[in-house]
């Protein structure tokens, strides 16, 4: 019967006009809709603002930065500063890059990758969604009424016994609200962890073999796995630490005979793998972007997808590498400084056969393409800096410095969001059937890139020189004036360039030329062998495969006799 | 069906329904919450480890006659549900929503004996005040900090894990006993044929792990003396 269905789609049927349920009219129709794609783009529209807001935070963050406080300059009151902080992290890594990718774009082409109609639990994507929706307006709402300030780590015994101010006459514990919508993000992320791992099980077309899944759907399983087993331990910490505040027992609380530490193993055991969750996709994205404008096989597709099961894995071992200072034994240190050197060979491994894959290809340079190789670059600056935050020695003395701002920008912006934004902008003709305007998207990543480097690198060099992470102003000595000053400029020209792709995307979606090809950028996996845009089920009948996911000159060879097939 | 025009809705592609798939998310499900106690049990051992003698005096506290009633009455549940799943397989429709039944009446009583421990417990004023009525003088005397009459902090820890914990497990018998009744209303309007047992199956997998938790939570708290 569905066949039957979809046979008879022509292209101007796509998911936009066909609905899964009674609801046809916007805004329910896309509410209440289980169909993957939609709920894909709808993550991906909330998402893209809650980062662009973020963004803008963080600009103020940085202008409250550009002269030192004792040459009179004050942007936001020291009293607040903490607040700003802590809302720019919470809403950068709760509600935009830790769903991100896999949210994103991960329901949107999981299902088109394996060749099936949809994910396993349709109806379980949407409750993810909903909880997503749910816990982040939880989140945002307690942050802005009670203006909570123990960054997003809430690390106690600061989180326990800090006051939230009142606001409207009423105190507002905001940090326990915070804590609860982060519970309730968490069920989001498991249960469409557990969606995605069956839905790699069981829904894999014919000849879909694990070993001919293209690589972003490989990283999906290994997020999966980490989103489902670590999330529960940090859900049940947060709420702990929730009661805690509410109620007279002190699980953390020193004062009241809680172990504090215990409360960071707690943390940083689901918080080190969640990078992962983070740059995983992201890295899979990469993976799908560079063999595409280089028109040629992957290096190593094997060890690319094996690489991201190995880091979901090593991932759960070396997260006490964030407790260093805490007062750990030094076996113990010493133990979790090797295991997360061990961390860089898998990242390694990933890095050089994305090189080799661009080593003397013809490369068509692409929007996406820049931003991916820019990944790429960022990345490897991002891990290299983290390998000095591994070993002991050096970690004393960076540790809570500007140097460890700068390192984390590095993987999750420079990396992982980069990567996000070159995964969008590669798929973007597939997701809405229009095309953005290049000219634009090329101006943007020039922007970022260069105001990335601009803002961060200078961060590097202070906090190498002792300057402490979340102090609203410094010490006024030419060094660190001209550097804060050097990196102000750069988040301006850093937040213009965000805006500026912002802009392109919103004006590519409502306003940008329609297209109905295929296969634009002309790629060999099957997620671009649906229509433009997809159809409600995806693919037009069973789709059967027989060759592995990049191999170039056999797609080739399929698409010289396709042309031929149509001259006959 | 028409699906072309333009604003037509499709209905949604039940049809085929995999029961191996909806297994393996089920147990993955599981896992899920095996790691949410697994952190309880976490901070439980750390907390034990350093304040033995004060959770031994505490756990005295607690009634092992209720305790090991509670247990009884959830391995028994466990045990009618089997059944209740072994009749719908077999298509005996009446004696499986019979059995159903027991299952949910054993979990009620299990909710009523486990309300009647707590509000002891809340008279004897020995947890569960709001911390800022504690500050403003209004709630338990053994809890004011400061006070003499303070019970040392191991116990109220000890009392802290045990209202988390086991109000965590009483959450999952409530939403395991609105699983079931929902179920029993489908076998009972014949919304659930017995070719789909393994809907029930899953029903069950729950309630066996809502009862395995318990089985290690009652150790836990009530027979550390
Ligand atoms: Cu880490």
């Amino acid at each position: 019967m569905s066949k039957k269905k979809a046979s008879q789609a022509t292209e101007s049927n796509n998911f936009f006009n066909q609905h899964t349920g009674k609801w046809t009219t916007f805004p329910m129709s896309w509410l209440t809709s289980t169909d993957h794609k939609r709920i894909g783009l709808m993550y991906g529209y909330s998402m893209f603002f809650f980062f662009g807001l973020a963004a803008l935070i963080g600009l103020i963050i940085k202008l409250q930065k550009m002269y030192p406080a004792s040459s009179g300059w004050e942007i936001i009151p020291p009293s607040l500063y903490g607040s700003f902080f802590t809302l720019h992290g919470v809403i950068m890594i709760f509600l935009f890059i830790l769903p991100g990718a896999s949210a994103v774009l991960g329901n949107f082409l999981l299902p088109l990758q394996l060749g099936a109609k949809d994910v396993a639990f349709p109806r379980v994507n949407l409750l993810s969604f909903w909880l997503y929706l749910g816990g982040a307006i939880l989140a945002v709402v307690g942050i802005l009424l009670g203006a909570a300030d123990t960054g997003w780590t809430f690390t106690p015994p600061y989180s326990v016994t800090t006051k939230t101010i009142s606001i409207f006459g009423f105190s507002f514990d905001s940090v326990s609200w915070m804590l609860v919508a982060a519970f309730i993000l968490g069920w989001g992320t498991i249960l469409t962890g557990i969606n995605f791992i069956v839905t790699i099980h069981r829904m894999r077309c014919k000849g879909m073999t694990l070993f001919r899944m293209p690589l972003f759907s490989w990283t999906l399983y290994a997020t999966s796995w980490i989103q489902v087993l670590a999330t529960p331990v940090v859900g049940i910490t947060l709420l702990m630490l929730a009661i805690e505040r509410v109620m007279p027992v002190g699980f953390f609380d020193p004062a009241k005979g809680g172990d504090p530490i215990l409360y960071q193993h707690l943390f940083w055991i689901y918080s080190h793998p969640a990078v992962y969750i983070m740059i995983l996709p992201t890295m899979g994205l990469v993976s799908e972007i560079l063999p595409t404008y280089c028109q040629r096989p992957i290096f190593g597709y094997k060890s690319i997808a094996l690489s991201s099961c190995a880091l979901a894995i090593f991932g759960y071992f070396i997260w006490a590498h964030h407790m260093f200072t805490t007062g750990m034994s030094d076996f113990a240190n010493a133990v979790f400084s090797l295991l997360t050197f061990l961390v860089a060979i898998p990242t390694a491994i990933k890095v050089f056969n994305w090189s080799a894959t661009l080593y003397k290809a013809s490369i068509s340079f692409q929007p996406a393409l820049l931003f991916a190789i820019a990944y790429v670059f960022n990345f490897m600056i991002g891990g290299l800096t983290g390998m000095f935050l591994g070993s002991l020695s050096t970690s004393i003395h960076l540790h809570d410095t500007e140097f460890i701002v700068a390192h984390f920008h590095y993987t999750m912006f420079g990396g992982a969001a980069f990567g996000l934004i070159a995964g969008t902008l590669h798929y973007f003709p597939k997701m809405f059937g229009r095309i953005y305007s290049k000219g634009s998207a090329y101006a943007a990543f020039v922007l970022m890139f260069v105001g990335f480097h601009a803002t961060y690198v200078p961060m590097f060099i202070m906090g190498m020189n002792g300057l402490p992470r979340r102090y609203h102003t410094y010490p006024d000595i030419p060094l660190f004036s001209n550097m804060q000053f050097a990196s102000t400029i750069g988040s301006w020209i850093l937040v213009s360039g965000i805006m500026l792709l912002l802009f392109t995307l919103v004006r590519g979606i409502l306003k940008g030329e329609v297209t109905t090809e295929r296969n634009p950028w002309n790629s060999s996996t099957l997620e671009w062998q649906t229509a433009t845009p997809p159809t409600l089920f995806n693919f037009e009948q069973d789709m059967e495969v027989t060759r592995d996911p990049y191999d170039y000159p056999a797609f080739r060879l399929e698409q010289k006799k396709s042309k031929a097939g149509g001259k006959k | 069906m028409s699906s072309q025009t333009t604003s037509g809705a499709v209905t949604e592609h039940s049809e085929h329904y995999d029961e191996v798939g909806t297994r393996l998310g089920f147990w993955l499900f599981l896992f899920t919450e095996l790691f949410l106690f697994g952190a309880f049990f976490i901070v439980y051992l750390v907390y034990r480890t350093t304040y033995l003698p004060d959770f031994q005096t505490a756990s005295n506290q607690l009634s092992t006659v209720i305790g090991t009633t509670n247990t009884i009455i959830l391995l028994f549940s466990s045990l009618t549900v089997v059944l209740a799943i072994h009749y719908m397989r077999k298509g005996i429709k009446k004696m499986a929503l019979t059995f159903l039944s027991i299952t949910i009446l054993c979990g009620l009583a299990f909710l009523v004996i486990k309300s009647f421990e707590w509000g002891g417990k809340f008279d004897h004023n020995l947890f569960l005040q709001l911390r800022g009525n504690i500050e403003q003088g209004l709630g338990s005397p053994l809890l004011t900090p400061g006070s003499s009459e303070m019970l040392p902090m191991g116990q109220v820890l000890f009392f802290g894990l045990y209202f988390i914990m086991t109000g965590t497990h009483a959450l999952h018998i409530i939403i395991g006993l609105i699983w079931m009744s929902v179920l029993w209303v489908w076998i009972y309007q014949g919304k659930l044929k017995t070719d789909r047992a393994g809907i029930l199956e899953n029903g069950g997998l729950y309630w066996h792990l809502v009862d395995l938790i318990w089985i290690y939570l009652f150790p836990l708290f009530y027979l550390i003396a």
